[in-house]
């Protein structure tokens, strides 16, 4: 190893610059870090003015684009304050789970109660009774579960009894994950208890064959929808009927359709007030004006325009032609409830898993 | 010594150097193959999203770019790059350096520990820190008395990005500290220099271009990186996004031109990365060829003896 060691030398004296090369990009690095390590570890200021944190599920992202503008603009000048609402989207379990872990939201608007209701099990951020403290069980809108099917309708769907055909291949979310899938779910099962007078055997094997007939079960709706459309996986997508109608305008442009079954569920997006973060905020007040202002005639005018069925008679008026009619049914009457629904079907151990592992 | 070597080859052995005995169709069959898969697998992949990127024209990728939540994705991701890199860079050499001059028990332990990022899965890196941090886990009830936000801010994300670019500097310098055994720092200790003096003049200079290779493939990492990140992010737009949670926001609102029109940044500093990396690996070889050229004519008998310096 001599002349390695008689090259390295030489070739470190013949480069004196090497030596201060080195240390100048070494010491750089160290400015970088402590520059970088200041903002880190302490709560930042991110902005002045007021900031609320809106934790919501994954088909609102255009819905509360709009809300939140003319929310703020309304704010500002009844009040003079400016206030910043910071969205965050994702399936409807997950971001319950973030808030659970420490999502700091002021308030949440998820796809089902139960997720809101998982937040308070598991956290105490908010009172049990949070489903009471706004009208309407807490959900300013409402929404169906419908069918997307290619352009055309080539395999003749038109009810949920064509979703099981043989080599009928139909998209829909994973229950365990999302939101959406579980109405989707409830819909289909609540169909098959309707059209077999109750009879829960039954019902379980419509759903059975039903879930045989689903080649891949996306995290969430969205993704579900991305898959239908944009991937041109599967005959028919089950979704939202706002999903399936943004999606009719947004990116299909004529390769799909909507088919509307005979009967469906009456699907209520819950959202409510996390008060114990919107306390330590000090933000209560305005959460809970940007709650109410769902249910006036401006925000349910908006919900009604991104296909959310508004409560607000006179607005719903205004609208009938743009939903269509169909007999809906509640979770509270076909399944006494989310909890219930819950614990029958999605909990560990429920129809869904048994349903999986066949 | 490859310099050595060559100069005694005659241009009869040209076959042999070459280490093949194949037909010229078997050689282009092979090439040919070789590049079919890369145009099909990464040039045409990496040119579409260039193409997506721009299909509806240049001012829509513009005003895609220009965006204020992309803007804050951009900043984000700077901000998580310029304190994870440093971080690792100086951990890197570090630990390098312990590893590749020192014996000491524990010292297999260290090397398998600062693979452990290789080996474990984003997502269960990302769930680590939710549950020492979360508000739920071990330190959240504390974090929260405190009002210090660790998991769904720019901290957490910054913390779950140290961890998987950790191995990425160390790894690159483990192996070119070891070929360099420690007979320099010996000669430069027994000359009178200090510990700070060796460290600076002689082990630096030697690992230098080693550790810029792998701060640039660290800092490549720490802003591509998704899954760990995705999963303590919190997913708030315009504060908690970095550029690939971006991309798959923007994809997911039915943006795809725009969702495409931020991967291009991505996608081109993967390609700087790229550059950077063989313009690197080019000026390795030239400056180990010259040392070569030097040592062989200055030392040739000594040389031939001693074929492993070639490394």
């Amino acid at each position: 190893m001599k002349t390695g060691t008689i090259l390295g030398l030489g070739w470190g004296m013949r480069r004196p610059w090497a030596a201060g090369w080195c240390g100048g990009v070494a010491a750089w690095f160290f400015l970088f870090a402590l520059a970088g390590l200041g903002p880190v570890g302490v709560p930042r200021a991110w902005a002045k003015d007021i900031t609320l944190l809106n934790v919501s599920y994954d088909p609102t992202r255009e819905l509360y684009d709009d809300i939140n503008r003319q929310f703020s603009a309304q704010w500002k000048s009844k009040t003079g304050n400016a206030v910043v609402i910071q969205q965050s989207h994702g399936g409807s379990g997950k971001q319950a789970r973030a808030v659970i872990d420490g999502l700091e939201a002021d308030v949440v608007t998820l796809g089902l109660a139960y997720d809101i209701d998982s937040i308070v099990d598991r956290s105490q951020l908010l009172p049990a009774n949070w489903q009471t403290l706004l009208p309407n069980h807490s959900s300013p809108y409402t929404s169906t579960i419908v069918f997307l099917v290619r352009k055309g309708n080539p395999k003749g769907i038109r009810d949920w009894g064509d979703l099981i055909k043989p080599g009928m291949a139909v998209i829909t979310p994973n229950p365990k994950t999302s939101g959406g899938a579980r109405w989707n779910y409830l819909a289909a099962w609540g169909y098959a208890l309707k059209k077999n007078d109750g009879d829960e055997a039954k019902a379980r094997a419509f759903v059975t064959a039903l879930c045989k007939n689903v080649p891949v079960w996306d995290t969430g709706a969205r993704g579900a929808t991305t898959t239908f459309v944009q991937r041109g996986q599967g005959d028919v997508l089950i979704t939202w009927e706002n999903e399936a109608l943004l999606s009719l305008r947004e990116l299909s442009k004529g390769q799909v359709e909507m088919v509307v079954p005979s009967i469906s569920i009456l699907a209520e997006p819950p959202v409510a007030l996390v008060e114990k973060v919107a306390k330590r905020h000090g933000t209560t007040e305005i959460a809970q004006a940007y709650l109410e202002f769902l249910y006036s005639e401006a925000g349910q005018e908006i919900a009604a325009r991104h296909f959310f069925r508004p409560r607000l008679e006179s607005v719903a008026g205004k609208h009938a032609a743009d939903f269509p009619k169909l007999t809906l049914f509640t979770i509270d009457e076909m399944f006494g409830g989310w909890r219930k629904a819950q614990k029958a079907h999605f909990a560990e151990g429920g129809s869904y898993d048994l349903i999986a592992v066949q | 010594m490859a310099g050595t070597i060559r100069r005694k080859i005659t241009p009869g052995d040209v076959r042999s150097q070459r280490g093949t005995e194949e037909s010229v169709w078997v050689r282009w069959l092979l090439i040919g193959a070789g590049g079919v898969v890369a145009s099909v697998f990464l040039i045409l992949p990496l040119v579409n999203v260039f193409w997506q990127a721009f299909s509806k024209g240049g001012a829509a990728y513009l005003s895609a770019i220009s965006h204020p939540d992309t803007w804050a994705a951009i900043k984000l991701t700077l901000l998580v790059a310029v304190v994870t890199v440093p971080l690792n860079s100086v951990f890197g050499v570090a630990a390098a350096w312990c590893i590749a001059k020192f014996e000491f028990p524990g010292k297999a332990l260290l090397t398998t520990l600062i693979d452990l990022p290789f080996s474990v899965s984003p997502v269960v890196a990302g769930l680590m820190f939710v549950v020492l941090f979360g508000l739920q886990g071990y330190w959240g009830r504390w974090l929260q008395d405190h009002n210090l936000r660790v998991i769904f801010s720019a901290t957490g994300i910054t913390l779950a990005t140290v961890f998987i670019t950790f191995p990425f500097v160390a790894r690159e310098l483990i192996p070119v500290m070891k070929a360099n055994g420690s007979d320099q720092e010996q000669a430069a200790l027994t000359l009178g220099a200090s510990g700070w003096q060796t460290f600076w003049r002689v082990t630096l200079p030697n690992i230098k271009w080693g550790l810029l290779y792998g701060v640039i493939l660290c800092n490549a990492r720490a802003m591509g990186e998704f899954g760990a990140v995705s999963v303590v992010s919190g997913h708030i737009t315009g504060r908690t996004d970095t550029l690939p949670l971006r991309v798959d926001k923007l994809y997911n609102e039915y943006n795809g031109a725009a969702a495409f029109a931020v991967a291009s940044l991505l996608a081109l500093l993967a390609l700087v990365t790229l550059g950077l990396k063989t313009a690197l690996e080019w000026r390795t070889a030239a400056l180990q060829d010259r040392a070569q050229a030097v040592g062989s004519d200055a030392d040739k008998s000594e040389a031939d003896n001693h074929p492993s310096n070639a490394t």
